[in-house]
């Protein structure tokens, strides 16, 4: 247990940490808006994990014929980012309209079933048309190690965590400064008065869901690049506990939502360090499976002394079930 | 005046109404009459009548399985080029046919033809007590599922399988439907309720490799089940108090991600406790979940359950679901009384989850996953909230439309899910939501004219 180690986690923290953060985005912001979880969000990460590996498969063999310019890697990755982002930002106003829209008056959970019938719908959908194998995502750039005193890091790492930091940037930089981003917290802060005054809740709304889903994409294509193999339920996994992120965070709190994403990933990481070292101490032979059960629990405890998360606001009188 | 508006108005039209108007004056015990005579007609006819009609055995699930077999070949065989054998289109009529002689002529004959026997009866059974009615009624019932369920092992599976999501799915209204919550932790409860039950049974009386030889051994041994059960229920609900201290401090959505969190904590919890299989989980749960049991104890728990949401804490809980800080004005004791309601749906919930391990006779963390929340909470939305019914109508159709979707293999998947958005975006609450269950008023006689006793 040195110094290098835990740096080394760390780093493995922080790139865990970008996945959920990002995701962790889209449910806050759904919330936000609607007083709704989208559980449909964790498959639209998946879906756009997919929508990434076609453009980029496309982009390869266009790359490969010719009919293209010679592109250097990193450009084609900006370009599938980018495209996958555009495409994925459809399925999620397609979830929105099917899904949420039929449902503004019905009661919230009613909503909420929905989203999750969406998301078997998906996962069922790639099974059919992706054979229900696990596929390798392309590498688009070269992977390269960089040592820094004893500590191990992959320009893709670098890559991951600054990408999703930018878009963090990027989001909060539309939400604060744009007309509207103003509509977005204005809704958000009281979505029966505000369409009174003129914003369009269906508007609003619809753009909240194009915009998570185009995050989820990037998570999705950033998560391929990490680790290259894509099955269909990769999305409830990771989805589930990025929703707990955006729990932790604060519902509806976007800046919650990025930190409590990279605290979860942190927590994750570093509680198998911490069970290899208690179990140096106390002589025991505890599991590094025991994760999850430390990870949750970690939570659970942060939920239980603030109720409303890290940067959420106590409850308010129009939040009802 | 009356007179005068009956006869002056014409009978109305229509299939729907035509077949009200036949079976209007038949109560419900001259359709357990009927059932009870369509069971006994397959039991005597069944496989002879099968054979006549060229289908190779009894059509499984009332045929359905049987016709949607022959759609799914079809389908293979215009998309993915399958041999094709066109003897199984000749199967959908026969299903048909062999479920209109079994199923349906027996029902409307006999139930329409005793219906004066039968409304004599039922009136004779109200002279006596509620309690006795009703447990003719339900005996008639145990017969007609102990005969249907003891002419195959399916259909036995099935049946119990059928029963014991009834009894989840109601205790998951409590929380959703009748408090208004979102709960997510249904299948953590389960799970509790369903390893500590075979920690009871396993460990006690049989010999295991992974809970040890058996501690005890003698051959009532299965008259301890329901303690297991019980068991099992009570630690399912001391789990629930540990989520609902502090759940219940605030309001809004507080409680769904708790219960997440305490969903994911119990599965990882199985998940690494070696002493209680780990991953591998634990089998060979002694065969005591037998249909009668079952029968029995969902019958005790939709008692339970609708004598609970009925009686003053039932309309409490109500009332903090339809405006907290009123209900609190009318001296409600709002926290004790969701963390109490909370508590009773658990034990339930763990009950269930004991039956389902004996069902199964093996149980194993990824059970009670995720996957498992989708299908409660489907059940629940599907068959309508703050409902005893809409609850029964729920698990039973979910239940019995994914067996019957089966020979669809993967589409399955796509079928339920989007009739379940279709169902929520034109029922919001479900199918028959908000809708007393009134033993009463079902068990009386009928008159001939329709009318209400």
């Amino acid at each position: 247990m040195s110094f290098t180690f835990l740096m080394q986690n760390l780093v493995n923290a922080l790139q865990w940490g970008s996945f959920y953060a990002l995701i962790a985005l889209g449910y806050s912001m759904v919330y936000s808006i609607l007083m709704l979880f989208n559980f449909a969000h964790g498959d639209i990460f998946m879906v756009g994990a997919y929508i990434g590996l076609g453009v980029a498969t496309l982009l390869l063999a266009l790359v490969g014929t010719g009919a293209a310019a010679m592109l250097p890697g990193w450009m084609v990755l900006v370009l599938t980012i980018l495209i996958s982002m555009f495409l994925t930002a459809f399925v999620g106003l397609i979830v929105e309209r099917v899904g949420y829209r039929p449902l503004r008056e019905a009661p919230r959970a009613s909503a909420a079933i929905t989203g999750l019938m969406i998301g078997i719908i998906l996962e069922t959908s790639n099974i059919i048309f992706m054979g229900g194998q696990r596929v390798k995502f392309p590498q688009l750039i070269e992977s390269v190690t960089y040592n820094i005193g004893g500590v191990f890091v992959t320009n893709k790492k670098i890559m991951i965590v600054l990408v999703s930091l930018a878009l963090m940037l990027g989001l909060h930089l539309f939400v604060t400064r744009s007309k509207w981003g103003m509509a977005m917290r204005a809704m958000a802060f009281d979505y029966v008065v505000v369409p009174l005054v003129g914003v369009p809740l269906n508007t609003i709304a619809a753009m909240t869901f194009a915009i998570g889903s185009a995050l989820a994409a990037a998570a999705g294509i950033l998560f391929g690049l990490a680790y290259p193999v894509l099955d269909p339920f990769m999305g409830v996994s990771l989805g589930w506990k990025a929703f707990v992120a955006a729990i932790l965070g604060g519902r509806g709190s976007i800046m919650g939502a990025c930190i409590a994403g990279f605290m979860l990933g942190f927590i994750e990481i570093m509680t198998v360090p911490a069970i290899q070292i208690v179990n140096r101490l106390f002589q025991l032979n505890l599991g590094s499976n025991l994760r999850d059960l430390i990870a949750y629990s970690i939570v659970l405890m942060i939920l239980i002394f603030r109720p409303h998360g890290l940067f959420g606001e106590p409850y308010s009188a129009k939040l009802r079930l | 005046m009356a007179q005068t508006k009956t006869t002056s108005s014409p009978p109305p039209r229509g299939v729907k109404n035509a077949v009200g108007r036949l079976f209007a004056s038949v109560p419900l015990l001259g359709f357990l009459f009927g059932f009870l005579a369509c069971v006994l007609v397959e039991m005597a006819v069944g496989d002879r009548l099968a054979n006549l009609l060229g289908l190779s055995k009894i059509p499984v699930l009332f045929g359905i399985v049987t016709i949607f077999k022959a759609i799914a070949g079809l389908v293979n065989t215009i998309f993915k080029g399958a041999a094709f054998d066109p003897g199984t289109l000749f199967h959908i009529p026969m299903a048909l046919v062999y479920f209109g002689i079994v199923y349906l002529a027996p029902v409307v004959i006999v139930a329409r033809l005793t219906s004066r026997l039968t409304n004599n009866l039922a009136d004779a059974l109200q002279q006596t007590s509620i309690l006795f009615s009703a447990l003719v009624h339900l005996a008639l019932l145990y017969a007609i599922f102990h005969f249907w369920g003891g002419m195959n092992d399916y259909r036995l599976i099935v049946l119990k399988l059928t029963l014991v999501a009834v009894l989840l799915t109601l205790s998951l209204n409590i929380i959703n439907g009748y408090m208004g919550e979102f709960s997510c932790s249904h299948p953590g409860f389960m799970a509790i309720g369903a390893y500590m039950s075979s920690l009871f049974t396993v460990g006690f009386f049989i010999d295991d490799k992974v809970l040890g030889a058996a501690k005890f051994s003698f051959s009532l041994a299965y008259l301890s089940f329901p303690l297991a059960l019980v068991f099992g229920g009570l630690m399912a609900s001391f789990g629930a108090l540990l989520i609902a201290i502090p759940s219940f401090k605030t309001r809004g959505d507080y409680l769904a991600i708790i219960s997440l969190a305490f969903l994911f904590i119990i599965k990882s919890f199985f998940e690494n406790v070696q002493a209680l299989g780990g991953a591998r989980g634990i089998s060979g749960q002694p065969d005591w979940a037998t249909l009668p049991v079952i029968f029995t104890v969902v019958v005790i728990g939709i008692w339970a359950i609708n004598n609970f949401v009925n009686s003053t804490m039932g309309k409490a809980l109500n009332a903090v679901r339809d405006e907290e800080s009123a209900a609190e004005a009318m001296t409600i004791n709002t926290r004790k009384t969701k963390m109490a309601a909370f508590m009773f749906a658990a034990f339930w919930a763990g009950m269930a989850g004991g039956l389902l391990a004996h069902v199964l006779r093996y149980i194993n963390p990824a059970m009670f996953g995720i996957q498992k929340l989708a299908e409660v909470l489907a059940m629940v939305y599907f068959g309508g909230l703050n409902s005893v019914v809409g609850s029964i109508v729920g698990a039973v159709s979910i239940s019995l439309l994914s067996e019957a979707l089966r020979p669809l293999e993967i589409l399955k998947w796509i079928v339920i899910p989007l009739l379940l958005i279709l169902v929520m975006i034109y029922r919001p609450t479900g199918l028959i939501a908000f809708r007393e269950f009134n033993i009463r008023r079902i068990l009386q006689p009928r008159r001939p004219d329709g009318k209400e006793v």
